[in-house]
């Protein structure tokens, strides 16, 4: 059962993988650039995953990390004329440290007062960048307008395929680590701490210093998200990282599925195109309706949330669960096999234990 | 090593007055509020040693495992480990110093499986930090294979293949005293602090819980300071009986000694109304 389950979901990644790899080849101009924005909010999703779905902090201020990560490498790459690829590493090194230091006053809040905390973050940070004493920097309300990076040459590749093939490769490789942080020993004790805190600590599991890096780490990736997104769009002003960026975070990791690293995916895919579908929908109720894309989103919102409670990677587990089911049971054979390994299993375990 | 250090000690009854003492405790007080939760209290407890903590209701035993795991800090008074004062140590490094704990009302990680809750318990037998991890460098591998296997022996010991994959917030609570007993000695610790690990059991499974600990104990050297009141099992399997009553020590000695001491009895008498 784990193995057939462990093809599947090695199955889905391969097929995911070509589709992505294969998407900037058949796509046209503005979707390539929309296929590269879902895989700048997967990656910042990742890290709030890691965070929230994980190790249980909620963080309502992402966007504050992304803008960081946005501005920061954008400021290098025009004041200081460091090349992206320099640019965004190091824009995000500096989100690591600014999310590993606000991890120490949110070791004193728990649930709501740091969401609360958080959120305080995310309604500050587009009022800091447009604060007229950092024009100089930061370009005020006016904001920083970018080169879109061209693809080596050799490559022929438009600067939007290039683009999004880097996105590509920076989301395809945080992907691997977080996969490796959160299988292994870390992603445990990150679990055990939001389970159970004392008990974890009594396990020899550092709470406070694990706590304070994982907002780190999830600040460095929606660093890289930012800086990536500042290449992308060539453009950053404040008002792209009001509230409601560091919202459709939350809501995508919570679409997706929380602690689930591969739904991040459909979570960075609804937060992409959701709006523009209810927006289109609007449509048709005339213009009179201002307030209707929000509504139908918010409809949109619900009816996906009761259709899949646990998101939709908890979704296609139970799909997939439900198949697999059917297919047992229409080969009564193999199921006979199954149970008595299982059993067999139970009774040397028992014999071995004096 | 250690082994034939347990079994040595096991020959002459476990205790060996000479050797300084494992875990000492003396002059420990805590209060909360009004409430003196422990007074004053002193004991030692002896490498390899079965030390049982007894005592009515609310006297004060599960306060005594809080202050020895750090989780309180006593108002008054010292813990030493292996002669080295507990006070000067967080509570995450006393897992890596030897000391381990199970708890009275079960805390496990509930939506993890059993395999994944033991492996939690050997978390500080590798040191890889985030990095090492996230980039699956041949440390974290090794580490990760070591924890793999530690694990796999305890479910093994336990009887726990069966439930290994199973949530461990779906058992029953028998099963989860299991689960909690294997998670704590993941780490090989030198002191086990048992809460109550015969709650959630019938009487024939009291009695086998009697022989796993002395198997427990035999095989790994381990002290285990075992709070029960199953006075049967705790005079069973008890090298040394110690009993609190209102947060004092009210006798301190062999099991025998303590069964017939007359505070005892009445603090026992007293409390059953
Ligand atoms: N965190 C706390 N805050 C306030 N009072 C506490 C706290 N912990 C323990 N106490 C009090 O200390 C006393 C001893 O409690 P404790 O839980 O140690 O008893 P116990 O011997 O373990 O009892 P039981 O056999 O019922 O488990 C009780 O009066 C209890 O109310
Ligand atoms: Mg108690």
């Amino acid at each position: 059962m784990a193995d057939a389950e462990n093809a599947l979901s090695l199955l889905v990644t391969l097929a995911v993988a070509v589709i992505a790899l294969a998407f900037p080849f058949v796509a046209s101009g503005y979707h390539i650039y929309q296929g590269a924005q879902v895989l700048i909010f997967a990656i910042a999703m990742l890290g709030l995953n890691l965070l929230t779905g994980f190790n249980g902090q909620i963080s309502l201020g992402h966007g504050a990390f992304f803008a960081i990560g946005c501005y920061g490498a954008a400021i290098l790459m025009t004041k200081f004329g460091l090349p992206y690829w320099a640019a965004i590493p190091a824009a995000s090194a500096v989100c690591f440290v600014a999310g590993f230091l606000f991890g120490f006053p949110a070791l004193r809040f728990g649930g709501l007062y740091l969401a609360l905390a958080t959120f305080a973050l995310a309604v500050a940070a587009p009022q800091i960048l447009s604060y007229t004493g950092f024009d100089a920097i930061t370009g005020g309300s006016q904001g920083i307008t970018l080169a879109k990076p061209q693809a080596p040459i050799g490559l022929k590749l438009t600067s939007d395929q290039w683009l999004y093939l880097v996105c590509l490769a920076s989301g395809a490789a945080l992907y691997w680590a977080a996969r490796n942080l959160a299988r292994g020993r870390i992603g445990r004790a990150l679990i055990a701490i939001r389970d159970q805190p004392i008990a974890a600590e009594t396990m020899g599991v550092n709470a406070a210093l694990y706590k304070t890096t994982c907002f780190g780490v999830s600040a460095l990736y929606a660093g890289v998200a930012g800086g990536l997104s500042a290449i992308a769009v060539g453009f950053v002003s404040p008002e792209s990282f009001g509230l409601s960026l560091s919202l459709a975070f939350l809501v995508g990791i919570v679409v997706g599925g929380l602690a689930s690293l591969g739904g991040v995916l459909f979570g960075a895919l609804f937060i992409e195109f959701v709006p523009n579908i209810a927006d289109q929908l609007s449509v048709n109720f005339g213009e009179s309706a201002k307030a209707l894309p929000g509504a139908i989103y918010g409809a949109l919102l619900i009816l996906v949330m009761a259709a899949m409670p646990t998101g939709v990677a908890g979704g296609a587990r139970a799909a997939t669960n439900a198949v697999m089911r059917w297919l047992a049971s229409s080969r009564p054979i193999e199921v006979a096999n199954d149970g008595g390994a299982d059993v067999a299993a139970k009774y040397e375990g028992k014999g071995e234990s004096p | 090593m250690e082994l034939a250090e347990a079994k040595a000690g096991g020959a002459d009854e476990g205790v060996d007055l000479l050797a300084p003492a494992l875990l000492a405790v003396s002059g420990l007080t805590i209060r909360f509020g009004g409430v003196t939760a422990l007074q004053d209290v002193s004991f030692e407890v002896a490498r390899g040693a079965i030390c049982g903590l007894i005592g009515p209701n609310g006297a004060g035993k599960t306060t005594l495992f809080n202050c020895i795991s750090r989780l309180y800090d006593p108002g008054a008074g010292s813990i030493l480990f292996d002669g080295r004062p507990l006070a000067s140590f967080a509570r995450h490094e006393l897992a890596s110093l030897g000391i381990a704990r199970t708890f009275q009302n079960v805390a496990l990680f509930s939506t993890m499986t059993v395999r994944e809750n033991v492996c939690v318990g050997a978390h500080a037998i590798a040191r890889g930090g985030f990095l090492a991890n996230a980039l699956a460098t041949p440390l974290a591998r090794r580490e990760e294979l070591r924890i793999a296997e530690r694990a796999d022996a305890l479910i093994e010991e336990f009887g726990l293949k069966g439930v290994a994959d199973r949530p461990a917030g779906a058992l029953s609570f028998g099963v989860r005293k299991r689960v909690e007993l294997a998670r704590a000695l993941a780490k090989g610790p030198k002191l086990l602090l048992l809460d109550e690990p015969a709650g959630g059991l019938n009487h024939s499974e009291v009695d086998g819980l009697a022989d796993e600990i002395r198997a427990i104990r035999d095989r790994r050297g381990v002290a285990v300071l075992l709070v029960e009141h199953h006075m049967n099992l705790v005079m069973r399997v008890s090298d040394q009986v110690v009993a609190l009553d209102f947060g004092r020590v009210i006798a301190n000695g062999r099991p025998d000694e303590v069964r017939a001491n007359r505070e005892v009895v009445r603090a026992y008498l007293g409390s059953a109304g």
